[in-house]
């Protein structure tokens, strides 16, 4: 860890030398994901996204060298989560903190992005009020409720008017069902039950069979991917809900990386969401096609294309503003392009991206996989969560 | 009247995919007083390799049965390089060794396979469900609670009604004596940690649509196998049996009936029944 080489660069006198003379000076952004454990497939489709996003881009930006630095969060563990991040800002000297999949470590270094005037961009952590932590923070990602109001608003337009929603008791899930709820019910809707169902819930037939019993017209769902959503599927499937006319809607639950584990029994699930691999556009062929090029075995999903475009934001800051700070959230707010999932700009207030939501349907794609094809789209969505 | 035999037949399929995969830790825990807390570790296996091998092209069959070969190979090595001298150590270091043994497959596993899950596609045949009239039930769960019925019926003729059986039981009740007596301890203790290892395999295959297959799996589920055995008693089959059903149905009903409650009558009820019977339903008390 400790080479001669970084030893160099993180002294102060040494870098601010180079920063003059030299022409191409370094800047430095790291990356806090989990890179080991049971969540270590964020670290990873990360890490590829920005690769990817390189080898497209280059690693130049103006007179600028942009490194990407990666230090590993574990799981929602926010001691250390501040713990890497004082570690990339003091001792790696970086210039931006990216990465934060977990709502508690992104509030963990909220206080140092503040006090060193480091901007911080979240590739994923999805609660509202992040973003009203530090000045400094700019997200990439969602917002439960940016793609829960839309999925709400799509089942009513379709003339469904009754519906029980089935959560994970915990955080996100209260945050999903109430989101659910108040645009479902604000459009006329009935929201006929309200099931919170325990964290370590492995068999989910009672409640299958409890909204069954109810005959609403939908179930809404929200839980926390892997084992608990493929048992959830599975359980709607085996306790034939869609034979007796309840729709399912729900929003991550159809995953890229989880979809193939699913099966066919995903098929015609619909959801809302900020982004589909299977987005039909030049920019997000391109961006497959590389990352199929680069990992064969990968698959794109939210988590690449939270860090694609927060690479893309970076690159954009770094432009306008080098490793000024504040001048760098200053270039973010307002700040339109392109990405994989569509047109997408940053909300000058919130700091939050707005981005397009797509209903979107498990189907087959023309080799026979399985994907999620976008039936509907919603423009424009900023983040709903901090106004209600 | 409904709800009443929905949570029956629920709770008791539910209850005995939990009873088809704590039965192995049953009888390696129950019977050989090893804390095998990599238990979970074998049912891994099973499924990880159920998983690779029907994405290889085999069928759904073929697969369970080789993978729950493959684990009972695995097993043997392990059991003579590790576990034997695990079998002499205290309780406290059996459960740091054999933690440590399955950290050592979730990692092999991670390696292997990734870290997401490992679906096992179920055949056709077991797809559809069985119209009940008042409910339908899925097939897969008729074939468990048939699989864990002969299970049990095989445990126990195994031990009670075979040479096997009574060797196992006398090299369990005082090794050294056993081994006087000419009963080969060593092969038996290496038989019966194989046959824990393929119960454990085959109840990972077999449960993997409620508790799906991943690298994490001996971690996440490894409360839920501990709680059967302790409130069934240890090193009694039956004892895991009318566990794994009484808590399944309990679970059941307490989700039907009081949802946001949820887990806490499964933990109450194990709290209650531990302070009343501290060695479980049918625990023998000398362990």
């Amino acid at each position: 860890m400790n080479t001669p080489s970084k030893r160099l660069l993180a002294a102060p006198i040494l870098l601010a030398l180079m920063a003059g003379s030299a022409p191409a000076d370094t800047i430095r952004v790291g990356v806090i994901a989990p890179l080991s454990g049971p969540f270590a497939i964020w670290g990873q489709q990360f890490q590829q996204a920005i690769e990817v996003f390189q080898a497209q881009n280059g690693t130049e930006v103006g007179d600028h060298t942009i490194e990407f630095l990666y230090r590993d969060s574990g799981g929602p563990n926010p001691d250390q989560s501040r713990a890497m991040a004082q570690e990339l800002l003091i001792r790696e000297q970086v210039d931006y903190i990216g990465g934060l999949v977990f709502t508690p470590n992104a509030l963990a270094v909220a206080e140092l992005l503040t006090q060193s005037e480091t901007p911080g961009v979240i590739f994923n952590a999805a609660t509202s009020i992040i973003t009203q932590q530090s000045d400094y923070f700019v997200r990439t990602g969602f917002t439960l409720w940016q793609v829960t109001v839309p999925m709400a608003d799509w089942a009513l337009e379709q003339g469904i008017t009754t519906a029980v929603t089935a959560v994970t008791d915990y955080g996100p899930g209260i945050d999903a069902e109430n989101a659910f709820r108040s645009a479902f019910e604000a459009g006329g809707g009935t929201v006929l039950d309200q099931i919170r169902m325990p964290i370590s819930t492995t068999d989910f037939a009672p409640f299958m069979q409890r909204v069954r019993d109810q005959s609403p017209q939908a179930v809404f769902g929200f839980l926390p991917a892997g084992p608990p959503t493929y048992a959830f599927t599975r359980a709607y499937n085996e306790n034939d809900l869609q034979g007796a006319g309840i729709t399912f809607l729900g929003t991550g639950e159809t995953d890229e990386t989880t979809l193939d584990a699913l099966g066919d029994q995903a098929l015609g699930l619909h959801t809302a969401y900020h982004y589909s691999a299977a987005h039909d556009s030049a920019m997000n062929h391109a961006f497959t096609a590389m990352l199929a090029e680069m990992y064969p075995d990968s698959v794109a999903n939210l988590a690449s294309v939270g860090a694609y475009d927060g690479a893309a934001l970076i690159y954009h800051m770094v432009d306008v503003a080098g490793s000024d700070g504040p001048a760098a959230i200053e270039a973010a707010r307002g700040y339109a392009w392109e990405s994989p999932r569509g047109p997408v700009s940053i909300d000058p207030v919130t700091r939050h991206i707005t981005q397009n939501v797509y209903i979107r349907e498990v189907d087959h794609d023309e080799n026979g996989r399985l994907i999620n094809r976008e039936i509907a789209t919603i423009e424009a969505v900023p983040d709903l969560g901090l106004s209600q | 009247m409904n709800t009443f035999l929905s949570i029956l037949v629920d709770g008791i399929a539910y209850g005995m995919i939990l009873f088809m995969i704590s039965v192995g830790l049953s009888v390696t825990m129950g019977l050989m007083r090893v804390i095998n807390l990599a238990h979970g570790g074998f049912a891994m296996l099973g499924g990880a390799l159920a998983h690779w091998l029907i994405a290889a092209g085999l069928d759904y069959w073929s697969a369970m049965a080789l993978a729950v070969a493959g684990t009972m190979l695995i097993a043997l090595p392990l059991e003579r390089l590790l576990y034997q001298r695990i079998y002499r150590m205290g309780e406290l270091q059996q459960v740091l060794a054999t933690i440590g043994i399955a950290f050592l497959m979730i990692a092999s596993v991670n390696l292997w396979l990734g870290s997401t899950i490992l679906p096992i596609p179920t055949p056709p045949l077991l797809r559809g469900a069985l119209d009940l009239g008042f409910r339908t039930l899925p097939y897969h769960r008729i074939v468990v609670i048939i699989a864990g019925l002969i299970v049990i019926a095989l445990l126990f003729l195994l031990i009670e009604r075979t040479r096997f059986g009574i060797r196992l039981r006398a090299a369990v009740d005082h090794r050294a004596t056993a081994s006087v007596l000419g009963i080969n301890t060593a092969a038996i203790y290496a038989l019966t940690f194989m046959l824990g290892a393929g119960l454990a395999a085959l109840g990972g295959v077999l449960g993997a649509e409620l508790l799906p297959i991943d690298a994490y799996y001996p971690l996440r589920y490894m409360v839920l196998f501990l709680t059967v055995v302790a409130v069934g008693g240890m090193g009694s089959i039956t004892g895991s049996f009318v566990a794994a059903l009484g808590l399944g149905i309990l679970d059941t009903a307490a989700r039907y009936l009081v949802p946001d409650f949820g887990t806490i009558a499964f933990y109450a009820a194990m709290m209650l029944l531990l302070t009343l019977r501290p060695h479980g339903l049918m625990g023998r008390g000398h362990a």
